[in-house]
């Protein structure tokens, strides 16, 4: 009998797997990531769905009620100054709070991607004159820059919008720039290179697939930082204007009441906060979970 | 040996875990080593040498490494030292040399503060003493006009020299045990064999015990009184380096030694081992080995072979080699 | 040399500027490879041996193109490669392939070992299907069993392993050259010993050339048919292995040979051949490069460039203890083939 033959293969013979696929089933074992998830996941589900939950018309607004404290008997989050459900104004407020957070940090993921790849690929002249202009941009402080873009172009949604993708292109241009420059001069982008291959062919097969990971993981963490921002920005009267419901206006408008009624006061602070800190360890878990060991 | 050993490992075992996994690093490592004994061990990645010798300086991750058995180096029970007493038994007793020289000094200070702050920390001199030795040490490895080096910055120095600081600095308090982590692996050629025959002049001029770490044959062959080869966490043979290297008695140590291109060999064909290592996750039952061995019997596969000895001071795992080693 | 050399390089020179000053503007400059000729013969492995700063990498880089070179030309063929009426560049890249030293940082780690090895013939225009069996056939001939190993990531393999698809990804497109830098000097030696016995089944299989570059004087002897030993930048000796390991003129050479270690504790080595590092290759002072270490370093050495000299049968050596009224107090013992 030749005993060698029967002996368990000395590599382990796993099922080989994609890579993004392992990387879901690394986070899908992080407890706290998945709570994250779980809790942002009921958060945009309760925004979307808010016309078919709300128990009340958002605007329906009512004198005799206002400032009614949690656990009234059909208002269970109160009612704000104007006598309005909270809780129907938290969800539909989510609705734009949550576009106000995502929009931006996704519009400035594509274009600061576009740009920081493109300077860290080319190098030399074009990664220069990209670099400094962003370089003007990254020296004001980003809660500066979100309010003088804003107060030019005036206030409301799109311009608050359009206002916070320019602060988040700089710090995206910035890692993704750095990103490629290492990714740029691997071993194996030269071997493609010394095969003959392109720079089309090298930056969709070889550059991109290795960098996207690491820019989407950093902004996934400007979410909260958007998130408070746009609430930032509304709060000064920049962003989204009354009636309409935002976690940061209502914050603005309901800090009246912060001596007569703070827990009511308080309630859109505390959504900005959960979904600020879910995205904050849901990008820390992703990190974690990307890190493939050698 | 009749007198008590400078260093006396049992069943030093290390483990790590890492993504739920527990990876079995050392598995039951023992020797002793008298005072002024050079010992090479011999080992490919992940044979567990350099987790070893860490863990005879207490260098591994506290938080995520499980360390069992005994290591006792001159009366000291070093698993066991805590704070204070550990800080005093590193460098005093015991120092290391690593392969990037980069990792032993701050790159902020000149190299002689190092060594200077090192001798104040460990002997109490005031500042004028230590700067002496610091000087004095710069001039045992070596390093040209030592006076003018100690000013120097670690970046400003090339990489044999930097090695030669690092010696200083380890030998700086006159250690019993000086660790050597393939400390000459990174070097060119021709300073590699300059900083060989630097340590054993230093070596036997001390008269310190020296465990050096390697994977390289040629260089242990250079270095070593006594041999040790690790295979997955295991020594599997030990014994005077002449005996190791001329008649090799485990299989595996006969494997690696017919697989190194040395001589006129061309036209032949390397004898390699087949097959790779085994994953440290999942150790097989019995002899680590055994995968990969032409030799291998059922009784292999059922339990881990003890030492043997095949002469009086030269032993391995193997269940082909002669009578049972004494404990 | 009768028959046209497969790959010849001709006078090369490359230079990287050391910045420095408030303008970023190059005040010297590290040469790494100064006016090097050699040619290989088809079939044939020439050794490159040399330390740190030697130019033995950038020399690999300048034969596959991934750098330019300042001055000289490669030829394949005897034609010059990537200029009007010579050999185009892709058809150049096609035939002269690499393998690195670094296994993982070669391999994308975000593609199949499959992929990885498929992806050159792609770049050429094999269809997508011929290109994965080709990568399959490949696979399986460097020992890794493609029904096992195609689908896998480079992380999931060993180092040893990920070095096999790297040759494989070499081999991809059918080159007639293959460029190994470095290529088994980061792998354990019982894997390297199965690495170099595949390499030399590889090269009589498919008529390869090899330009097998290492630090390993041992590595370098059992594959070569030809040794150079470069020195800052320069050849210092050029010949068939057997005169340079058994007949070595070049005083660098010797010191090389006798710095490897001896195997034998029996008869450990006494005495280091050098004293000292290498020195950088910055900004060199004329003359030999090897003088300011050398213990038979004379005046005359310090004045002008030394040439490459015919100190045997296709045995080279720039040394003028070597060269017959070349002024060195020595130089009148040599013989004059």
């Amino acid at each position: 009998m030749n005993l060698t033959a029967t002996l368990p293969a000395v590599v382990p013979a796993r099922p080989a797997q994609g890579y993004w696929r392992s990387v879901l089933g690394r986070l899908v074992r992080d407890k706290v990531a998945m709570f994250c998830a779980f809790m942002l996941l009921a958060i945009v589900l309760i925004a979307i769905f808010a016309p078919w939950l709300a128990p009340y018309d958002p605007a329906a607004a009512s004198m005799l009620k206002r400032l009614q404290p949690i656990g009234t008997e059909g208002h269970l989050l109160g009612t704000d100054e104007l006598g309005r459900d909270l809780m129907t104004r938290l969800m539909y407020g989510g609705r734009l709070s949550l576009v106000m957070g995502i929009g931006p940090v996704v519009l400035a993921f594509v274009i600061g991607s576009l740009l920081g790849v493109t300077a860290g690929f080319a190098g030399g002249m074009v990664n220069t004159s990209i670099m400094r202009t962003v370089d003007v941009f990254y020296a004001f402080p980003s809660v500066l820059l979100a309010i003088a873009i804003s107060g030019a172009l005036g206030a409301g949604l799109v311009n608050a919008l359009v206002s916070l993708t320019i602060v988040f292109i700089p710090p995206i241009v910035r890692v993704a720039e750095s990103v490629t420059t290492q990714v740029r001069s691997l071993d194996y982008v030269e071997a493609a290179r010394a095969s003959g291959a392109g720079n089309a062919v090298i930056i969709r097969l070889h550059v991109l697939p290795n960098v996207v990971g690491p820019i989407f993981v950093y902004a996934t963490g400007l979410v909260s930082v958007s998130l408070i921002l746009a609430s930032g920005l509304s709060f000064l009267g920049l962003g989204v204007k009354p009636p309409l419901a935002e976690w940061g206006l209502m914050l603005n408008t309901l800090r009246a009441a912060i001596y007569s009624n703070p827990w009511v006061a308080a309630l859109p602070g505390l959504m900005i906060f959960t979904v600020s800190i879910c995205c904050n360890l849901l990008s820390d878990g992703l990190r974690q979970a990307m890190d493939v060991t050698r | 040996m009749s007198a008590a050993p400078l260093v006396e490992v049992r069943d030093l075992a290390v483990s790590f875990s890492r993504g739920g996994q527990s990876i079995a690093a050392v598995n039951g490592v023992s020797f002793d080593l008298a005072a002024g004994e050079v010992m090479g061990v011999l080992g490919e990645s992940g044979s567990g040498k350099s987790v070893t010798l860490r863990a005879l300086l207490r260098l591994l991750p506290e938080h995520r490494t499980r360390i069992g058995g005994s290591v006792r180096v001159d009366g000291h029970d070093v698993l066991a030292l805590r704070g204070r007493a550990l800080d005093d038994y590193r460098g005093a007793v015991t120092s290391m040399i690593f392969q990037e020289p980069m990792l032993s000094f701050d790159p902020v200070f000149t190299i002689g503060r190092q060594i200077a702050e090192s001798v104040k920390r460990h002997t109490g001199v005031d500042d004028k003493a230590a700067r002496a030795r610091a000087l004095e040490m710069l001039d045992r490895v070596r390093i040209p006009s030592p006076a003018r080096r100690l000013e120097a910055y670690p970046h400003e120095m090339s990489g044999g020299m930097r090695q030669r600081a690092m010696i200083a600095l380890a030998l700086a308090c006159r250690p019993k045990l000086l660790l050597a982590d393939e400390p000459t692996t990174a070097l060119d050629a021709t300073v590699q064999i300059q900083i060989l025959l630097l340590l054993r002049e230093l070596q036997q001029e001390f008269g310190m015990a020296v465990i050096f770490v390697t994977h390289d044959v040629g260089v242990a062959a250079e270095v070593s009184d006594r041999l040790g080869v690790m295979y997955a966490g295991r020594l599997v043979e030990i014994g005077p380096a002449v005996d190791v290297i001329e008649s090799p008695s485990h299989p595996y140590t006969r494997g690696l030694l017919s697989s190194i291109v040395r001589g006129d060999m061309r036209g032949t064909r390397i004898e390699a081992i087949p097959g790779a290592p085994p994953d440290l996750a999942a150790l097989p039952a019995g002899c680590s080995f055994a995968p990969r061995c032409a030799h291998v019997r059922p009784e292999c596969l059922a339990s881990v072979p003890p030492m043997r000895a095949a002469t009086e001071d030269h032993a391995a795992r193997c269940i082909l080699v002669g009578p049972l080693a004494p404990a | 040399m009768t028959a046209t050399p497969i790959l010849e390089a001709r006078q090369l020179v490359k230079r990287f500027p050391v910045k420095g000053g408030l303008l970023g503007k190059a005040r010297s400059w590290v040469h790494a490879v100064d006016d090097v000729s050699f040619a290989i013969a088809a079939g044939e492995s020439l050794g490159v041996v040399g330390e740190s700063g030697c130019g033995k990498s950038t020399t690999a880089r300048l034969l596959v193109h991934l750098l330019e070179p300042d001055a000289g030309t490669i030829l394949l063929d005897g034609r010059p490669i990537g200029v009007t009426n010579g050999v185009p560049l892709t058809q150049a890249r096609r035939q002269i392939q690499m393998v690195f030293q670094d296994s993982f940082a070669s391999l994308n780690p975000r593609l199949t070992v499959e992929a990885s090895v498929a992806f050159g013939p792609r770049v050429h225009g094999v269809s997508q299907r011929e290109a994965t069996e080709r990568a399959r056939s490949l696979l399986a001939r460097v020992g890794l069993e493609p029904d096992r190993f195609a689908g896998r990531y480079p992380h999931e393999l060993s180092g040893g392993q990920r070095q096999r698809v790297n040759i494989a990804r070499a081999l991809a497109l059918q080159p007639r050259v293959v460029i190994l830098d470095e290529a088994v000097s980061a792998l354990d030696k019982s894997v390297e010993a199965q690495v170099l016995n595949l390499l030399l089944d590889l090269k009589a299989e498919f008529g390869l050339t090899y330009v097998f570059i290492s630090h390993d004087l041992n590595v370098v002897r059992y594959m070569s048919d030809r040794v150079m030993v470069m020195y800052l930048g320069k050849i210092a000796e050029l010949g068939p292995v057997a005169s340079i390991y058994d007949d070595a003129r070049h005083p660098y050479t010797r010191a090389l040979l006798s710095a490897m270690p001896s195997m034998n504790p029996r008869r450990r080595t006494t005495q280091a051949p050098l004293a000292g590092d290498p020195p950088n290759p910055i900004d060199p002072p004329p003359g030999c490069r090897f003088k300011a270490r050398c213990r038979h370093a004379e005046e005359v050495c310090g004045q002008g460039d030394i040439q490459l000299y015919a100190a045997g049968e296709a045995h080279r050596v720039a040394c003028l203890m070597d060269q017959p009224r070349a002024g060195h107090s020595h130089s009148a013992k040599a013989v004059v083939p």
